[in-house]
């Protein structure tokens, strides 16, 4: 019915290869698209600043993760400690003077080039083992980045982030934040897209599926692992050069601890494994869910006269991600991408359904 | 830097690697059985002191029951866990086994602390507070007999591994398909193998508890734990007092000389450390089989 397939002929191969073949996808991007350009005059302040932007902030570092744990099948649990490197050394390098077109740029190199360090020391063994050695690389990293006074200043410090230029447009106030991390979230976004439909992509499929099944059909499995880490550090880098920048407006390393990578990690698993699609809507529902539940709890306990302790409400969020975290992977392992896309199935063929495959 | 401090480090790090090898010592079981990471460990070994201490102290029970109470309840939990989490997963890639695990990690973190307050609880063991001295050297009687306990229950952990359970849950540890087909019922020995790793995480819990009280800090035993594991070998139960030993006394003799250096909290990273060196260096661990597929 909605997502109408009639009527679609593929004449040339390139149109065969375009992103959204069905109208009704394009016009849904479209719809989205214009509204999140015109939101900075539709919508409240307050909302652009307190919901969007750290939504296209965070879906933006949920899709460098999901590169690295959808693409690639490789598990990574210190990604917090991977954005904290892009951050500090872009700030750093603006402090002193460099472009931030450069710094943020470098800031990704950085992640990309320590991350890769950790995941060489990693890649030698197997996935559980990837597991702890990324827990521990953003334990080390965390530690160094606290008591090296050099990084940041100091256990207790916070540096400023001085205002910053971007190809020549100033960088400050709500609203060109705002549309700078749409625009970085946009580019994020479109290279995940694609990504999967480059030869780069499909060796990462490979080696997520069967590792010596792809080393068998010649892909170098330990080369596109390391790239993979690469990358998604990279993406990870400048994310959080941009997370700075845009909506924290200081660093103190207590901003990047293993909280902020459960966080992503959770963002990552309820969106669904390896959709671009998935990242924004798990971004979503793991930073706004604990708010929303948070308003919903206190309301109906003022409600019944029940006095609710601050502890429990404080402790809401950590419960949700872990209920989340645990009921989708039991539940639904593939995440709120393939609810909707169970959705979107349903409503291809409607209301012929024997036609669903 | 003179040798009784040292020594006094030493020895005092070696007790308490000595509780956090019984944290570790549930990792092992169950991995062992199942082939399964447990990352929910620490918090596991969380929710075995908070609930020591709400029998202790909301039921108002005496320590000699409440403890029992507490371990009872805790096996029951793990069993649980086993029952209602793990077994959907069996074949799932191991990246979604460790998340399910690291989830519950998070889940009972933001549970017991939100439940019971995030004020610390004290849970007292009637261990006196006073040092005990060995020549110069000043040992706290908590460590001590924390440290006693968990080698005792770590070493009767391997006795049973000698027991016909034990012989049970090895077999099922070699090829589970094979101790199927002998009858020997693999899902009862896994779930068993969870029971035992909530046990001793919260005998650890309790130790821990009548150290430094109970809040949501002992998670963070978590970390220790799997360096523990990691270095004993992930299948190897005497690895685990051997690489707690190591791991306690590289910790503690960190903090005492490496500390005052760098301004502190050397003791953090430690564990991470160690895991690093050992999957550089020996992935399988001092004791592990070497089966662990290289790429």
């Amino acid at each position: 019915m909605l997502y109408r397939r009639a009527g679609i002929r593929h004449t040339s191969y390139r149109h065969e290869r375009m992103l959204w073949p069905l109208p009704f996808d394009r016009t849904l991007v479209g719809v989205i698209a214009a509204f999140l350009l015109a939101a900075p005059f539709l919508i409240d302040r307050l909302y652009l600043v307190a919901y969007l932007l750290p939504w296209l902030i965070w879906s933006a570092a949920a899709l460098g993760l999901n590169l690295l744990m959808g693409g690639a099948g490789q598990i990574h649990l210190g990604y917090g400690a991977v954005m904290a490197i892009g951050a500090y050394t872009s700030v750093h390098l603006v402090r002193a003077g460099v472009p931030f077109e450069l710094a943020m740029l470098a800031g990704g190199l950085a992640s990309a080039v320590i991350g890769m360090i950790f995941g060489v020391a990693a890649l030698r063994v197997k996935t559980l083992y990837l597991a702890m050695s990324t827990l521990a690389m953003q334990y080390i990293v965390d530690f160094v980045i606290a008591h090296v006074p050099a990084i940041s200043g100091g256990t207790q410090a916070t540096i400023q982030v001085p205002p910053v230029r971007f190809l020549g447009l100033r960088i400050e106030g709500d609203i060109a934040t705002y549309y700078f991390a749409l625009a970085v979230c946009a580019v994020v976004m479109l290279f995940m897209l694609n990504v999967q439909r480059t030869g780069f992509g499909r060796a990462l499929a490979a080696v997520r599926e069967k590792d010596y099944a792809a080393e068998v059909i010649g892909v170098d499995t330990f080369k596109f692992k390391l790239l993979a880490f690469w990358t998604s550090s990279f993406i990870g880098g400048v994310v959080g050069a941009v997370l700075v920048v845009c909506y924290l407006r200081s660093v103190s390393p207590d901003q990047f601890h293993i909280d902020l990578s459960v966080q992503i990690v959770a963002m990552v698993i309820v969106g669904g494994l390896g959709s671009v699609l998935g990242s924004f809507f798990g971004a979503a529902l793991i930073l706004f869910a604990p708010i929303v539940l948070n308003n919903a709890v206190a309301a109906l306990t003022s409600a019944a006269g029940l006095p609710l302790s601050a502890d429990l409400r404080a402790h809401i969020p950590l419960m949700l991600y872990g209920a989340l975290i645990v009921g989708f992977l039991v539940l639904e392992p593939l995440g709120l991408a393939k609810i909707y896309d169970n959705i979107r199935n349903y409503f291809l063929v409607w209301p012929f359904r024997y036609a669903r495959r | 830097m003179d040798l009784w401090l040292i020594g006094e480090l030493a020895l005092t790090g070696a007790l308490v690697g000595l509780m956090y090898a019984l944290v570790a010592l549930g990792i092992v079981l169950v991995y062992k059985t199942s082939g399964v990471a447990n990352f929910a460990q620490g918090a596991i070994a969380m929710t075995g002191g908070y609930a020591t201490w709400a029998f202790a102290t909301l039921l108002g029970a005496p320590l000699f029951l409440a403890i029992p109470l507490a371990l009872a309840t805790m096996f029951a939990v793990g069993f649980l866990i086993e029952r209602a989490v793990l077994r959907h997963m069996v074949g799932q890639p191991v990246i979604m086994i460790i998340m399910v695990t690291f989830g519950m990690e998070i889940f009972l973190r933001g549970v017991m602390p939100g439940l019971f307050g995030v004020s610390v609880k004290r849970l007292d063991l009637g261990i006196p507070q006073a040092p005990l001295f060995v020549g110069e050297m000043l040992i706290n009687r908590a460590y001590l007999i924390g440290g006693l306990a968990s080698a005792a229950l770590i070493v009767a952990a391997i006795v049973l591994f000698n027991s016909r359970a034990g012989i049970v849950m090895r077999a099922v540890s070699d090829d589970q398909g094979a101790s199927w087909s002998v009858g020997i019922r693999v899902e009862r020995a896994i779930a068993i193998a969870w029971g035992l790793s909530a046990g001793s995480a919260t005998a650890a819990g309790i130790l821990w508890g009548a150290t430094q009280g109970v809040d949501w800090s002992l998670s963070l035993l978590l970390m220790k734990a799997l360096a523990i594991a990691i270095l004993g070998g992930l299948d190897s139960i005497p690895g685990v007092l051997l690489a707690g030993l190591i791991v306690g006394v590289c910790e503690s003799l960190a903090t005492g000389i490496v500390d005052p250096l760098v301004g502190g909290g050397t003791r953090d990273i430690v564990a991470s450390l160690i895991i690093l060196m050992t999957l550089l260096v020996r992935p399988y661990g001092l004791f592990g089989r070497e089966q662990i597929e290289r790429v």
